[in-house]
């Protein structure tokens, strides 16, 4: 009934230990696992083929492969299909976490602040290494926006580093709490029809109506699960067209 | 000898099959090409750079940009109080820059103000 008991982490047994810090593989472990194992089974499975007109798995490897180049195309540009592998990896391990933590019983590994924390804080250290290994120290252009008047640009030039450094923030914040809240509500409503239904047949007809939402909340969750992976993989390309092009 | 005649005769065909095939995946393949520049061309030219992201998921952006503005500043505002000892000026001015890197955050993830013309 407690609707925080899924975001539980438990240990399923001792990996190594370092000094007096234990390691477990952990059931989020397990997910992250899963999920990976899951992407490489569908595009190496998908393309072991190559046929030239594409089975059902084939056609899903290619349209991900598709959506995901045109995304990189339209924001960071031509030049941004060298990150194509790490904004893909990103966008399946993000889209298979958040699928994967829709089945019953399953645990929601983007459901934890440290992981997308993870994954944002590794965009971020992407993009400053990146930006400043080829822009040396033009990347800085990114902080001084044209046109500004002179005595106000020192101002100008602080918010922007702060609205720079506020970007892992948002970034890994998102997504956390879009799956957290989710899982939270869809919960809260499937809880409502069991406390409903322990009271005869007047609950049966009123749990009606919980039940109703529980499957509507579903399928907006599977909405979100995938918006939100796009999401990230979309922000991931604006962040780093920034270290490619900046000062645009 | 009827046999190899046919063989011959079949084999002539998949070639012809063959190039036949290559050709229309040559065609197909200059086609894609210019397609493909066509629209780099297009998003080059400045049109706004999410323009095929589905409105839904720009929006989705819109209230965790601000709130992460203020965060940061607030966060780097009480430690410069903490370890400055300058309680509570530096809270009170970064938290207001904050917030205004926060909107920053919001204009940008709206894309106003990233064209030299939007900038008044």
């Amino acid at each position: 009934m407690d609707p925080i008991h899924q975001f539980e982490i438990n240990k399923l047994f001792p990996l190594f230990k370092i000094g007096s810090a234990e390691f477990h593989f952990t059931n989020s472990a397990a997910f992250m696992i899963l999920a990976v194992a899951l992407t490489m089974l569908l595009m190496l499975g998908a393309t072991a083929q190559r046929a030239l007109v594409p089975g059902r798995f084939q056609s899903i490897a290619e349209i991900s492969f598709e959506f995901v180049a045109n995304t990189i195309r339209s924001t960071a540009g031509e030049e941004g299909m060298k990150f194509f592998p790490f904004v893909f990896s990103l966008f399946m391990f993000v889209l298979f976490a958040n699928v994967l933590g829709l089945i019953p019983y399953a645990f929601a590994v983007t459901s934890h602040l440290i992981i997308t924390a993870a994954l944002a804080l590794m965009v971020f250290v992407t993009v400053l290494v990146y930006g400043f290994w080829k822009n040396g120290l033009r990347f800085f252009k990114l902080f001084v926006p044209s046109g500004i008047p002179i005595y106000i640009l020192p101002l100008i030039v602080f918010i922007e580093v702060l609205s720079f450094l506020s970007r892992p923030i948002s970034h890994s914040v998102r997504l956390f709490a879009n799956i957290l809240a989710g899982h939270i509500t869809l919960k809260v409503f499937a809880g409502f029809v069991t406390m409903l239904g322990g009271l005869g047949l007047l609950g049966w007809i009123g749990a009606v109506l919980p039940l109703g939402l529980t499957v509507a909340l579903t399928a907006l969750e599977l909405l979100v699960a995938f918006l939100q992976a796009y999401v990230f993989a979309i922000l991931t390309c604006i962040y780093l067209n920034d270290a490619i092009h900046p000062g645009h | 000898m009827a046999d190899d005649a046919r063989d011959a005769g079949d084999q002539g065909d998949r070639s012809t099959d063959e190039a036949a095939l290559s050709a229309r995946l040559r065609r197909l393949g200059e086609r894609l090409d210019q397609e493909r520049s066509s629209q780099t061309s297009r998003t080059a030219s400045g049109a706004s750079p999410t323009s095929d992201g589905s409105g839904l998921a720009r929006g989705l952006r819109l209230s965790s940009e601000l709130v992460a503005g203020v965060v940061v500043g607030a966060l780097i505002g009480w430690a410069l109080d903490h370890w400055g000892g300058i309680s509570p000026w530096g809270l009170i001015v970064f938290v207001l820059l904050g917030f205004a890197a926060g909107v920053r955050n919001v204009m940008r993830a709206a894309t106003i103000g990233n064209t030299p013309n939007d900038r008044g």
